[in-house]
């Protein structure tokens, strides 16, 4: 059985639409992401999903839940991490998971999850003087203090340095691999490239795309590009004639093919036949930013 | 420990982490009798008053300023910043129920208004020779009803103002109110009858705490003695406005 069941969900804010029907099903153990562009409706869903918002139509089940009716219940199993909220700015660390753990009749011990999370040494630092970093660390440290179930973690790593991102990954799915159930709200491409499971893309309030990664990028087609420095001049003509490439292009010195299949072969071995060396050779495979921009028809920034 | 108990610990860590609201609730009402006990005409008897002395009829004025500070600048202050920095937001998302964060910073509220109660109380006796209480049960009643009605009033304020702004706005208007009728501005005895009758029945009831502190036949005759009944009504008219305003904070409280 699904943890998450989401069918149908509408909501609207007076004349505006945020959310117009989206359905999907999270299940037990993956990292589920839900992927969009700002104002997709994206943070409506989750809100819906945690009980925040009661949601126009549609239902929601969370481990067979109503998040209406059953609030207490789901917030003692559901750990939620929101985006654009702080705490008490002169709250020390150690007192701040102190007290959330104390609103859980089943605590994960909050002293392990301060060492897990790297936030040991800021355990009596207030609030207001942490880093951003820290101060992420510190929400997500909350969102696992009732040892929940499912975590919803929302815009996770957006004001985060590179380093710290990474690290912010690599504790997400430390999270996962001790069983918890994930909802990954995000606009970061690698983000979900790198950490889920299984993607809903939501694009003005509906699922533009359910799947993996990679089956996203498959369905955003197979093309490849190669680009690299011949050798010696060359003939165009030696290359379009294959049947893999559909286009070459010329840019910074540097010849740039495009095609499909077995793509990589061909192109060398039609070089090595005419005795050009390839230098600076470079495979693009399409990314998901590509897979986006191939299902809701623009860029998502 | 409970979560109540818990939360309210880390309020009241956190209301000490505030210099400001700590220093002008709690210390300056005794630090402003201080003051005025020093201008030797406000401390002696005066004919004036019936041979009363302006420091003892002027002291509770004193409480109510501080108490004043605690209940309707700091509560709806802070409550209105958790609720702007998504701080209440955040706790929605935990089982915590919003009435244990209302009474937590009721109870830090009240804990504060009863150390300022007692500073200046115990500051008028030794220094300024203004005895204790002379009825200290109906003292701390009124006390407790009073500046509970005050507290209760700044609560339901903070449980409902949408902004900061608002919590602002509304609260300084209440905090007029209860200045201007529990004598603060004006000493009561200058202000028009109708006004201080209205005092006597409006948070936090000025008279009822002097008549129950002085037994002084100046004061009473400046404040209007009263009887058994009116003080009564006077405590019931508190203690309604206390659980209706608190009942209506925890009805109407938004976590956005």
């Amino acid at each position: 059985m699904a943890i998450i069941a989401v069918e149908n969900l509408h909501k609207r804010y007076g004349r505006t639409v945020a959310v117009d029907d989206v359905s999907f099903a999270v299940e037990e153990g993956e990292i589920f992401g839900i992927l969009g562009p700002n104002g997709a409706g994206k943070t409506t869903t989750v809100e819906s999903i945690t009980g925040l918002r009661r949601p126009d139509r549609g239902s929601i089940t969370v481990l067979g839940l109503d998040p209406q009716r059953d609030r207490a219940e789901l917030r003692q199993r559901v750990g939620v991490q929101l985006q654009q909220s702080r705490l008490q700015e002169k709250i020390t660390v150690s007192e701040a998971l102190a007290l959330y753990s104390s609103y859980y009749q089943h605590p994960a011990d909050w002293r392990e999850l301060l060492d897990g999370l790297g936030l040991a040494d800021q355990r009596n630092t207030r609030y207001g003087k942490l880093s951003g970093g820290q101060q992420q660390r510190l929400s997500i440290a909350l969102a696992l203090v009732g040892s929940p179930t499912v975590a919803v973690l929302d815009e996770l790593t957006t004001g985060l340095d590179p380093q710290a991102r990474r690290d912010t990954w690599d504790l997400i799915e430390q999270v996962r691999a001790s069983g918890v159930t994930i909802v990954l709200v995000t606009h970061f491409m690698d983000e979900a490239e790198r950490l889920c499971d299984r993607l809903a893309l939501i694009d003005s309030g509906r699922v533009a795309a359910l799947d993996t990664p990679a089956g996203l990028i498959a369905r955003a087609g197979r093309e490849q590009r190669v680009r690299f420095t011949p050798s010696t001049p060359l003939d165009d003509a030696l290359l379009t004639d294959l049947d893999e490439v559909t286009s070459v292009r010329r840019g910074g010195g540097q010849v740039i093919v495009t095609g499909t299949g077995d793509l990589l072969h061909a192109l060398t071995s039609v070089l090595a036949r005419n005795r050009i060396v390839a230098h600076d050779l470079r495979i693009e495979h399409a990314s998901l930013d590509d897979a986006f921009v191939a299902l809701t028809g623009r860029s998502h920034h | 420990m409970s979560t109540l108990m818990r939360t309210t610990l880390v309020e009241a860590r956190l209301f000490l982490r505030e210099p400001t609201a700590a220093i002008l609730g709690v210390l300056s009402p005794t630090l402003i009798l201080l003051a005025l006990g020093a201008i030797p005409t406000l401390r002696e008897p005066s004919e004036e008053y019936d041979g009363a002395r302006f420091v003892e009829l002027w002291a509770p004025s004193a409480l109510v300023l501080g108490i004043g500070v605690i209940a309707l600048q700091h509560i709806p202050g802070v409550l209105a910043t958790y609720r702007e920095h998504g701080v209440l937001r955040r706790l929605s998302t935990t089982p915590v129920h919003p009435v244990k964060l209302l009474l937590a910073q009721l109870l830090v509220g009240l804990a504060a208004c009863v150390v300022a109660g007692a500073l200046v109380v115990v500051t008028a006796w030794l220094v300024l020779d203004v005895p204790l209480p002379r009825h200290p049960w109906t003292f701390l009643a009124a006390f407790g009803v009073g500046f509970g009605a005050v507290l209760a009033l700044g609560t339901l304020i903070a449980a409902v103002a949408p902004s900061s702004r608002v919590a602002g706005g509304l609260a300084t208007l209440v905090y007029m109110v209860v200045m201007f009728a529990g004598g603060v501005f004006l000493p009561r005895f200058l202000m028009p009858d109708a006004l201080v009758r209205m005092g006597d029945y409006t948070p936090p009831g000025v008279q009822g705490l002097l008549t129950a502190w002085s037994d002084h036949p100046g004061v009473l005759a400046t404040v209007g003695a009263q009887s058994g009944s009116t003080r009564l009504v006077q405590l019931a008219i508190m203690a309604g406005v206390a659980i209706v305003a608190g009942a209506a904070a925890a009805k109407l409280f938004r976590w956005e």
